[in-house]
């Protein structure tokens, strides 16, 4: 990480001034650069972004997210991806491209509340964004607990290289499924496993912006292990 | 507005106005980020003895369908008083005044909200007053501005609102209700302090061309006191316990 140290920033702040690029939630006006949302400032290489720390979740193309079925029409079910959008799941991506609305059962398949893997193939918010389920580790999801913590928090719950999701992946025997919507699925055969990850997920969610927190969190996965 | 007759001394002999406050003095402000857990953005505002709720709610899907546009999201506010709002119950049905309320703050809030972002969304905003005393339009623009951005919608910047006036004889900062009533003129001011833009000016009453200018220089000198308080809201919220810059 090179560059100037990150700047809390809110809406109408200036984060710098002179040759940079405007990237994500910045804009330009006149020579500065000002931030368009509560966040973080990162200056790296010649381009400015901000970080943000509130707002919901954009579909952008190739995310993983978990969706739930709403609906569905003869020709695609409709899923809440915890977005202002909602997900477009065509029944060729299911049936394959010999799919007849009259042969074919969609409730048999997929129905009303049914949570799904996918991920967004196409999101150019023109339309709503097409999603598929076909793929590896994708596809309706028969068991685990659903977890909803912010989209904003996402990458922290993640970390670096994966390391703290693996951290607690492992330490209670557990697998995750994240969507970068913020909705996760935890799924494991030993209960406590499964309740104390949901916990260190939560712990993530609260302290967030806290430093260290990996420390911390391994810290409460071993002590409620004894 | 030739000022009616009262009893009310606007103005003492020391410069001092009927509720203790020198001319170019605003009330006390108090902004608080995030109050409430089921709207996307909020915020409760206290000028003086205003008090106003905020709530955002979006960007979401728009009903009835037939308002949503293609090209871009559409912002939509409503401006409510409280029956208890005012020493007369008010009937809670939307009032002339009210509606037009609710289209002047949106029209104040448009050029700072980036809704291309989100086409074929809506962006609510619902404030809702529940003590007045003058000056709520101004109030209620400044907490709407603070709950959009607790709401992460991308804004160019914040927008804070503060009115001016002449009661008197003298151009007044932040007119009250005693003011507004038996005062000379209201001035309430919309501005985006970083981008020096007004985007809220109407006028009530009868100014001279230099009182006028008077009342633009401190309205608007009135709104960077504002903007301090509502940055201050924000921070509070979000950076209170971290690292700071």
């Amino acid at each position: 990480m090179s560059g100037e140290k990150k700047r809390h920033v809110i809406p109408g702040e200036v984060i710098t001034s002179g040759p940079y690029r405007a990237e994500q939630n910045t804009i330009q006006v006149g020579d500065n650069i000002v931030s368009t949302i509560i966040g973080l400032s990162d200056v790296h290489d010649g381009s400015v972004r901000v970080i943000p720390l509130t707002g919901g979740y954009m579909p952008k193309d190739d995310d993983l997210v978990i969706g739930k079925i709403a609906s569905h029409s003869s020709l695609s079910w409709t899923a809440d991806i915890n977005s202002c959008y909602v997900g477009m799941l065509p029944a060729s991506d299911v049936f394959g491209r010999d799919y007849s609305s009259s042969s074919d059962d969609m409730t048999a398949k997929l129905a009303k509340g049914d949570l799904i893997a996918a991920r967004i193939v196409n999101a150019d918010k023109t339309r709503d964004p097409l999603i598929t389920i076909s793929g590896r580790e994708l596809g309706k999801i028969d068991s685990g607990e659903l977890v909803k913590i912010s989209p904003n928090k996402v990458p922290r719950l993640i970390g670096k290289r994966g390391s703290m999701i693996q951290m607690i992946e492992s330490s209670t025997n557990s697998q995750v499924t994240i969507g970068q919507n913020g909705l996760l699925v935890v799924s494991s055969d030993d209960p406590n496993g499964l309740l104390k990850a949901v916990q260190a997920i939560e712990l993530v969610e609260e302290q967030a912006h806290v430093a260290n927190l990996t420390d911390q969190v391994k810290e409460m996965l071993e002590s409620k292990s004894e | 507005m030739g000022g009616r007759d009262t009893d009310i001394v606007l103005l003492d002999e020391n410069g001092i106005r009927s509720d203790g406050r020198k001319v170019n003095e605003t009330r006390k402000v108090t902004i608080k980020a995030g109050v409430l857990k089921n709207a996307n953005g909020s915020a409760y505002i206290e000028f003086g003895d205003n008090k106003i709720l905020v709530g955002v709610y979006g960007p979401r899907d728009v009903h009835p369908k037939h308002m949503s546009d293609t090209d871009t999201g559409i912002l939509r506010c409503r401006y409510h008083m409280a029956p208890f709002s005012v020493g007369e119950r008010k009937n809670p049905a939307p009032s002339r005044r009210e509606i037009e309320i609710s289209k002047v703050i949106k029209e104040a809030l448009e050029p700072a909200v980036m809704l291309k972002e989100f086409p074929r969304t809506a962006v609510d905003v619902y404030m809702e007053v529940l003590q007045a005393d003058g000056g709520t339009r101004c109030a209620a623009l400044t907490g709407a501005s603070v709950a959009l951005a607790d709401a992460g919608i991308p804004m160019r910047d914040l927008v804070a609102g503060c009115a001016a006036g002449k009661a008197a004889d003298a151009v007044i900062l932040d007119v009250n209700n005693e003011e507004d009533q038996a005062g000379q003129a209201d001035l309430p001011i919309g501005y985006m302090p970083n981008l020096k833009k007004i985007t809220l000016l109407q006028l009530d009453g009868v100014l001279t061309p230099e009182e006028y200018k008077q009342c633009i220089e401190i309205g608007i000198e009135g709104c960077n006191q504002v903007y301090e308080i509502q940055k201050k809201a924000l921070q509070d919220k979000f950076f209170a316990s971290g690292e700071k810059q």
